[in-house]
């Protein structure tokens, strides 16, 4: 009788992301079904699990723009062996990031004070928000990395080449037509 | 050796003839080989700042858009030392300015992102340095994004040799070097720059973008999309 095969342990988040890179990763369609053979998921918006125990591989989605991002991608280093940053904004900061050149004050006040439209508008202050960054930053300056998918999103093919070869215990590599960066 | 017979280098173990006056990275291009590189162009006369094109000839590191070949000269070009140094200058390029590909209208046909892809950057490794650099479109037909400029200085070039009008240059000094537009107000619509100027057509980025046409031909139909920049003749010299 052969001795069930221990399944990787994968948890997925997306920080300051567009969910995106999630949806691309569900475009792998029913290789899925392959995939679930081999992993089974921790924290992920797939299974609501909130908090990540000790995983195999971590796939973070998107970049830093508030300190909540930065927890969850510590903890996510602290629990993970290998950590992957899938798509631009985890890897350049992407599109929230074009806010980097503006002050976070000014942002605020745009949006909560100054826009047309706006009557007593006041600066959400909850201390249950998560307070902004100054920058929008990758996650490469935070924490290390191991492995980076780039694209906007990744191509489900790039996802799936990249895990496959995790998987096999080669070291992943995307050649022409799979590494893109728009 | 002979007057007639042709003088010849080996470039990564492959035998390249070339002319007398010929640099290396031309040698090599006229044989179809390719060597990385942004600042060069084969109408220009080469500046020699990007340092994407150093090869290895005979032992010592030097840019092979300017480095003359000697006869029987051992060059070397695609090695993992060569790349990887390659890589880095990428990547200091890319955390240099603001290089936001899915926003860009060059993507698919800049020559710095196929440049990445063909030496396999993942990463831009480096933290990002998000330079504040405002865009000029005053022009009514052309667009200029001073985020993506790589200081090639072929703008530069273009408009100075070719078009005899002077409309671009560099200012600055080391990390503060930029581009310039040459007019009192900096603005290029105060310039007498056209669509019909060669500086039109030569950034390899997209900082000189023309208005209106920037995805007539869609993502994932364009230039790079196709082939890899290795398997693709310079766009200036395409179907010579």
């Amino acid at each position: 009788m052969n001795a069930p095969v221990k399944k990787l342990k994968v948890a997925t988040t997306s920080l300051a992301g567009c969910f995106g890179c999630h949806m691309s990763f569900l475009d792998i369609d029913e290789r899925l079904l392959d995939l679930v053979q081999l992993i089974e998921f921790d924290r992920s918006p797939l299974t609501d699990i909130k908090h990540c125990g000790p995983c195999d591989i971590g796939i973070i989605e998107g970049g830093l723009c508030n300190a909540e991002n930065v927890h969850v991608l510590r903890e996510f280093r602290a629990n993970c062996n290998i950590l992957i940053a899938l798509g631009a904004c985890a890897i350049n900061g992407g599109l929230p990031a074009q806010r980097n050149h503006l002050s976070l004050a000014a942002i605020l006040e745009e949006v909560y004070h100054a826009q047309h439209g706006l009557v007593d508008g006041f600066i959400p202050n909850d201390p249950e928000l998560p307070l902004p960054l100054d920058k929008v930053h990758p996650i490469h300056e935070v924490v290390k990395i191991d492995y980076f998918i780039p694209g906007c999103p990744p191509s489900a093919d790039a996802i799936w080449k990249v895990l496959t070869d995790l998987l096999a215990g080669r070291e992943p590599e995307l050649g022409h037509g799979l590494i893109h960066y728009d | 050796m002979s007057q007639n017979k042709q003088a010849s280098f080996t470039l990564d173990g492959k035998t390249i003839p070339y002319a007398e006056g010929q640099t290396i990275i031309q040698a090599a291009m006229a044989a179809g080989e390719y060597i990385p590189h942004l600042c060069f162009n084969p109408e220009f006369k080469p500046h020699g700042s990007c340092k994407l094109c150093t090869v290895k000839a005979n032992g010592r590191q030097t840019a092979s858009c300017t480095q003359q070949p000697q006869p029987g000269m051992v060059v070397e070009s695609d090695t993992t030392e060569i790349n990887d140094e390659r890589r880095a200058l990428l990547q200091m390029l890319f955390v240099e300015g603001n290089h936001f590909c899915p926003s860009c209208e060059k993507s698919g046909n800049c020559q710095l992102q196929a440049t990445a892809y063909e030496l396999n950057m993942m990463s831009p490794h480096f933290d990002q340095f998000f330079p504040d650099r405002p865009v000029d479109a005053s022009h009514p037909e052309y667009l200029l994004d001073f985020n993506r400029c790589i200081l090639c200085s072929l703008c530069v070039r273009a408009s100075r040799d070719v078009d005899g009008k002077n409309v671009f240059a560099l200012s600055g000094r080391g990390i503060k070097s930029h581009l310039i537009v040459n007019a009192k107000s900096g603005r290029l619509a105060d310039t007498d720059f056209t669509g019909y100027d060669k500086a039109a057509h030569v950034c390899p980025v997209g900082v000189i973008l023309k208005k209106r046409v920037g995805f007539t031909v869609p993502i994932g139909s364009r230039s790079f999309d196709e082939k890899p920049i290795s398997a693709t003749p310079h766009p200036t010299v395409k179907g010579a």
